[in-house]
């Protein structure tokens, strides 16, 4: 990094190379609990295809994956679970809530649902509806992958700012 | 014990009562196959002793998406909670809607017209057949076979756009109201109707072609997972995995409702409860049901499909938008909802997975005193621990997928 | 409820086709049991739609076992164990419902008991009873005898409190930082 606080020209392009390769090979980890789990399925099978973005490598796996789609209700018996599977990820990760439920509670207003996942980790993107048209995951996969394209994302932005405090 | 403590260098006199990593002093293991695991419907956790490969014993828990509809039943009206219904068994969203209907209906003693009638058991049927394709694709793509269900998964995205045109939801339809039905079926809506089932037809005889008489899955599902007659009744197995087993119930045979006495349909019954067993009663209730739906679509007539009972009847639009009666009638119905007569019943249907039942006990008010909804599931998810005690930790997954649990059932 | 009247899209009407075997049924079942049914009540005099018998605890498992086995009556299937809580004294009616395999009927046993007491477990007559019960207990905080195994299904094991007791609010909020743990005693 320059004095100035600028980085140079050479590192902001591998940043983007780097940036345009992670958006184009996403690895999504499906954290499917009820209802949006089909529809998640739906938009993965051959009528919508999500793998045509990219995102085909479907891994059960947090320590093999970076974006976790959260689809379906989160309890709060299910929420340490959340926290362990999101903390196991490596940074990037990136999260789609997808559905209502899990970005609000939905419509279960009740003592043991979890309203909403941003109460406990960071969430990128958020896809309305109960469950959501495959169309509308699309819309928001490809929204998420610009995020990832100018650095938008949660835990870029946090990367970012840490490289900016050991002056990387 | 003695050797190790030699071994290890250890002081005169240093007792070593009990090793703490050596639980049962041979290679038996825990393993917690967790709540997010591929092969788990849903969210379902099982822990099991493992002894090699083979389950020597194991426990189930679930209610990791326990969503609470049972209390909401009593917070919300009538009208309200057929919301919550679809989101039971989502596979099948619309039989559960009109199981619900037909409860509150049995508690009013409401009649619905003949074509209400034969619109919910189009809606019954349909949903049974998406439920059934969804079960064995799922069973299939866990033990290796993922193009089955991908032509069986391309029939229920055909299904969807049918029922879109009906209804306007994909999966978490709401369509039956208590009285009738949200709204007509369009115009055109049969022939379509019978373009798929000519199309689902033909779609099962290839995916009845590619697993049936293979030989991989025969040996991977024959014999595996046996849950005997006995068994199956002591654990109140119904639907496709009782009569897997050689029980010759079905609902819609033995206790007959809305107008399964009109048309023509078998019930198949196997006689071993294996996987395999459970895979065949199903793709055959596929095509029972097919006959069943090319049949209502026929004998459909048109006509009314509310019921004119003014408690329940919602009124028309252009009634509500331009004279005050209806309007205030509108408004008193969504807010307040109507009041149901103080009783009890217990309803029940045959589901795609089993005896769905609706238990509700009114006071009187627009609200229930107690709603309670049976879920196949639970009673299913119960059997799982005693079906694979002695098998390997392989066949505890095909047998896992064969039995169909719908998380949102099992918890509700 | 108006049982009176036919309903043709729900199972046909069952007072005609069973009102005679009902009414049959129940008459042995007073006569065998005398002093463990409390009441019986018979559509349609009572807004319900199959027979209701109130069993005292004590009897319960007598009386499940008569009509599990006993040629004519054959209630082999136990479609549902659960309860209500009814905001009177004695508070609780846990209810089993019953379908006959064999000549396709249905009936329905309640037991009413007070907030502490314990009542006698199915699992000895249905091994399917278990799970039930256990949902029960954790739903409502009835405690079953004789259960090998009574603990929380539904909610977290570390959950104070019965939801689905009246005096439960809906969005009562119990926070847990750690997931369940297992435990291998279950296993032993």
């Amino acid at each position: 990094m320059s004095k100035d606080g600028s980085v140079g020209f050479l590192t902001t392009r591998l940043e983007d190379f780097i940036n345009w390769g992670r958006k184009n090979a996403l690895w999504p980890l499906p954290f499917g609990t009820s209802c949006c789990g089909i529809e998640m399925m739906a938009s993965l099978c051959s009528d919508y295809d999500m793998s045509r973005f990219g995102a085909e490598v479907v891994r059960f796996s947090p320590r093999q994956s970076d974006l976790l789609i959260v689809a379906g209700i989160i309890n709060l018996k299910m929420a340490p679970v959340l926290k362990t599977v999101y903390d196991q990820m490596s940074d990037p990760k990136f999260v789609m809530s997808f559905g209502a439920c899990a970005s609000s509670g939905g419509i279960f207003n009740v003592y043991s649902v979890l309203q909403g996942i941003d109460t406990m980790i960071p969430v990128d993107v958020y896809v309305p509806g109960c469950p959501p048209a495959p169309e509308g995951v699309i819309h928001a996969l490809l929204r998420l992958q610009e995020m990832v394209a100018k650095g938008e994302t949660h835990s870029q932005r946090k990367l970012a700012s840490l490289k900016h405090k050991t002056g990387n | 014990m003695e050797a190790q403590k030699s071994q290890l260098g250890l002081p005169e006199g240093y007792v070593v009562e009990h090793d703490p990593d050596d639980l049962w002093g041979d290679s038996r293991v825990i393993v917690n196959i967790g709540p997010t695991h591929p092969a788990m419907h849903g969210a379902l956790r099982m822990v099991a002793k493992l002894n090699g490969e083979t389950i020597e014993k194991s426990y189930c828990e679930f209610g990791y998406t326990h969503r609470a509809k049972e209390k909401l039943g009593e917070n919300r009206t009538f009208h309200n909670f057929i919301v919550y219904t679809d989101r039971l068994n989502y596979c099948s969203a619309l039989l559960n809607n009109v199981v619900y209907a037909m409860s509150v209906e049995r508690l009013m003693g409401i009649e619905v017209p003949d074509r209400c009638v034969w619109l919910r058991m189009i809606c019954c049927e349909m949903a049974r057949i998406i439920d059934h394709l969804i079960c064995i694709g799922i069973n299939a793509v866990d033990l290796g076979a993922f193009s089955f269900f991908l032509y069986g998964f391309h029939q229920r995205e055909e299904a969807y756009t049918l029922i879109e045109k009906l209804c306007g939801a994909r999966l978490t339809t709401s369509y039956a109201r208590i009285g009738g039905m949200m709204a007509d079926a369009p115009e055109g809506w049969e022939k379509d109707l019978k373009i798929w089932i000519a199309k689902t037809r033909t779609v099962i005889d290839e995916m009845d072609n590619l697993l049936t008489n293979n030989k991989i899955w025969k040996k991977r599902t024959v014999g595996v997972g046996v849950f005997d007659k006995e068994k199956c009744l002591q654990y109140s197995y119904s639907g496709p995995n009782a009569r897997a087993a050689g029980i010759d119930i079905d609902l819609r045979r033995d206790q007959p409702c809305l107008f399964y006495k009109d048309v023509e349909f078998d019930v198949p019954i196997a006689q071993n409860g294996d996987v395999f067993d459970r895979y065949m009663v199903r793709l055959a209730e596929i095509r029972q049901s097919l006959n069943i739906l090319s049949q209502c679509a026929d004998k459909m007539k048109k006509g009314p499909i509310w019921t004119e009972d003014k408690r329940v009847r919602i009124p028309d639009k252009d009634v509500v938008y331009n004279t005050m009666e209806g309007m205030i009638h509108h408004f008193k119905f969504f807010m307040t909802g109507f009041d149901v007569p103080a009783g009890e019943a217990y309803t029940q249907f045959e589901a795609a997975n089993g005896e769905l039942g609706f238990y509700i006990v009114s006071k009187g008010s627009p609200r229930a005193h107690r709603m309670r909804i049976r879920g196949p599931s639970v009673w299913h998810f119960q059997g799982i621990s005693p079906m694979v005690q002695g098998e390997k930790l392989a066949d505890m997954v095909a047998a896992l997928g064969s039995i169909n649990i719908i998380a949102g059932e099992l918890d509700r | 409820m108006d049982v009176r009247q036919p309903i043709s899209a729900n199972g046909g009407d069952w007072l005609t086709k069973f009102g005679d075997q009902w009414k049959t049924q129940t008459t042995q079942i007073k006569e065998k049991f005398r002093d463990k049914i409390e009441e019986i009540c018979l559509p349609p005099d009572y807004p319900t739609d199959v027979p209701i018998l109130f069993v005292k605890k004590e009897g319960i498992l007598e009386v499940l076992n008569f009509l599990k086995s006993e040629p004519g009556f054959e209630y082999g299937f136990l479609a549902d164990i659960t309860a209500t809580d009814e905001e009177e004294e004695p508070r609780f009616h846990v209810v089993y419902n019953l379908f006959s395999q064999v000549h396709k009927c249905r009936i329905r046993l309640k037991v009413r008991v007070r907030d502490g007491e314990l009542v006698p477990s199915a699992t000895a007559v249905w091994k399917g009873a278990d799970w039930a019960e256990r949902e029960v207990y954790d739903m409502f905080g009835i405690k079953f005898e004789g259960h090998p195994d009574l603990r929380r299904i539904l909610m977290d094991n570390r959950w104070v409190g019965h939801p689905l007791r009246k005096d439960y609010p809906l969005r009562g909020y119990q926070v847990f930082t750690e997931p369940m743990p297992v435990d291998p005693d279950l296993l032993a």
